[in-house]
């Protein structure tokens, strides 16, 4: 890596962008030339072939129990067996979708919340953007994690509840990013000569301004989607995720503690699968700032 | 500067504030309380009584003023479960295992970083700038309960060098608090560390780049004198800004690594508290991370200020 990479994801910093002539497939070649992202796109595509065909692709039922418990990693069990028997390498295999799906379900939708917000307090200003800001910059000056736990607090355990708790907790992120874009090209020529020309609020939105908030959202979709994993995993692992029968990576680590000394496998396998994804997307991550010449910057008013 | 501060104080309490009126109302509008889950079932006048005892049963808008005018006060009501021990006796307890987790993880993970990142600019592209880089994306990618266990695993487990779980507090003699907290502290400050370094890199480089490095070089000063004593001390602005952050993730890493390590700190009395639907426990437990929260980036900002002089604050 060279200094291409000086800037890590951090979480939820505001972003700004110089627009950049490029040729529409330009991007891809450049993107092609990082090794890391594409050591990282090849991972994540080997995961999500996993994900998608994981009852072909797993040995053994996920769940089935045998007379073979805690049984270090073998050919018959790749990656061994836990207390109950059930084969390691199945179950991971299986928790892949549940991090896939959590990771992507809840960016998508805090991104496109996020975005909404964003774009109405950037575009209109006034009482309206300072409702969504006052609750924005609230929720800014919690890590998202604390967050999603305290929601999760209120709205209880289990998939959905997951789902909702880390959606909301990431909104801000978004919001701010596409606040901040709106308000810098609000008042450019070509906004004005649209509006001058009669275009509609809606119109201009969608066709002149976020259109330039795409990189900046993507790249913070990336980074998001990294986070959201993690925090997943973080849920489970405290016992505020899914329900404990479900196959994740958080909850297989959580157990393991109870077989540290016996089963060292069934720490160490869980926690790999979910540091090799999110590195993968960090990775994928940074060469897409550096492609979209997005920069984070440090923020003057107060929050983080 | 005066009216900075006092502008920022206020708001400081504003927000804290709206996060209690939230957390109050917010865990209070879902169905089903406590009691319910606990005695319904089995004893439905019992749970009653019970909710009349913690006053549960008035109008949700008096609980409110009643809570408030209480926590003024610095009572916070009692744990609904065990020995009804007041929630302000629990977090006392609690705090200063937090605050010797989070602390010392905040001491080892900057000097680490800190050194890391100045490393990294001045041997711009050397094999151990490489190296930084990588484990500063890995520090990042890696759930820190993770870290966590494979430190248990390592160190308590197969060399048995030090204690897997558990706290001794610092009055009982520094190494064997130290020795609890320093897996834990790493656990929980590598992300921070991960961060801080990579800045430390950028914010050096660029400083290392500017016009009057260049003339301190062309004055013939050593290296050494360069690097640490007119470089750093600009480097370090950009490196403070984004403690706020580092922090953040700080504190949140310490909330999830008590877990693992079995420290009765604020992170493990709010889990408990959330797994045990105790509502004055969990209400308190994110009050006091809020205020944690709101002054360090209160504090980060003013420190801003006294490190750049160039940055005054109009109230």
């Amino acid at each position: 890596m060279t200094e291409t990479t000086d800037s890590l994801p951090l979480p939820g910093s505001l972003v700004e962008t110089t627009p950049r002539r490029r040729s529409s497939w330009g991007w891809l070649r450049t993107l092609w030339r990082s090794k890391p992202a594409v050591l990282g796109l090849s991972f994540l595509l080997l995961l999500v072939i996993g994900a998608l065909f994981a009852p072909a692709i797993a040995p053994y039922d996920p769940n089935a129990q045998d007379f073979e418990f805690l049984e270090a990693p073998s050919l018959a069990h790749l990656l061994g067996t836990d207390d109950l028997g059930r084969d390691l390498f199945s179950r991971i295999v299986f928790g892949a979708r549940i991090s896939l799906f959590v990771g992507v379900s809840t960016v998508l939708l805090s991104s496109v919340i996020g975005v909404f917000l964003g774009l109405l307090a950037g575009y209109y200003g006034g009482w309206i953007d300072n409702i969504i800001m006052r609750y924005i910059d609230l929720q800014w000056a919690f890590p998202n994690f604390i967050i999603a736990v305290y929601l999760v607090a209120v709205f209880g355990t289990g998939l959905e509840n997951v789902i909702i708790a880390v959606t909301l907790a990431f909104l801000d992120d978004f919001a701010r990013v596409v606040r901040g874009m709106v308000l810098s090209i609000r008042e450019r020529e070509y906004v004005l000569s649209a509006r001058a020309l009669g275009a509609s609020d809606a119109r201009i939105l969608w066709r002149h301004i976020l259109p330039n908030a795409t990189a900046p959202v993507i790249v913070q979709a990336t980074v998001s989607v990294s986070y959201a994993i993690l925090a997943e995993a973080g849920l489970s692992f405290l016992g505020l995720g899914v329900k404990p029968s479900t196959p994740t990576w958080g909850l297989i680590l959580s157990d393991s503690r109870t077989f540290i000394s016996r089963g060292w496998w069934l720490a160490v396998f869980p926690g790999l699968a979910i540091t090799l994804t999110v590195l993968s997307i960090n990775f994928l991550g940074d060469a897409l700032r550096d492609i979209f010449d997005v920069r984070e910057y440090e923020q003057e008013e107060g929050g983080h | 500067m005066t009216r900075y501060l006092i502008r920022r104080t206020i708001s400081a309490v504003i927000v804290i504030w709206a996060v209690a009126t939230l957390v109050f109302f917010m865990l209070r509008a879902v169905p089903g309380d406590p009691f319910r889950a606990m005695l319904a079932d089995v004893d439905p006048q019992a749970a009653d009584e019970l909710r009349r005892k913690f006053g549960l049963d008035r109008p949700m808008y008096i609980q409110y003023f009643l809570w408030m005018g209480r926590m003024a006060q610095g009572d916070l009501g009692n744990s609904i479960y065990g020995s009804n021990v007041s929630v302000s006796r629990i977090i006392a307890e609690a705090f200063p295992r937090t605050l010797s987790l989070a602390g010392l993880a905040f001491v080892i993970s900057l000097i680490l970083a800190i050194s890391a990142g100045i490393v990294s600019a001045v041997r711009k592209n050397s094999a151990l700038d490489h190296a930084f880089t990588f484990f500063a994306f890995l520090g990042l990618s890696m759930p820190d309960f993770w870290l966590g266990i494979l430190l248990i695993i390592v160190f308590a487990v197969n060399l048995q060098w030090l204690p897997a779980i558990g706290y001794v507090p610092l009055s009982k003699g520094f190494w064997p608090w130290f020795s609890h907290l320093i897996l834990p502290a790493i656990a929980a400050g590598t992300p921070f560390s991960a961060i801080v370094a990579r800045m430390t890199r950028s914010a050096m480089l660029e400083v290392l780049n500017s016009e009057y490095i260049k003339v301190a070089r062309a004055k013939g000063l050593t290296e050494q004198s360069i690097v640490f004593r007119h470089a750093l001390k600009n480097a370090l602005i950009p490196v403070v800004t984004v403690m706020g952050i580092a922090f953040a993730l700080l504190m949140s890493g310490a909330v999830i690594v008590e877990n693992v390590f079995a420290i009765k700190g604020l992170g493990r009395v709010l889990i408990q508290g959330i797994l045990n639907r105790d509502y004055p426990v969990v209400q308190g437990a994110i009050l006091v991370v809020a205020v944690i929260f709101v002054f360090t980036n209160l504090l980060v900002d003013v420190l801003y200020t006294v490190i750049d002089p160039r940055i005054r604050y109009e109230g």
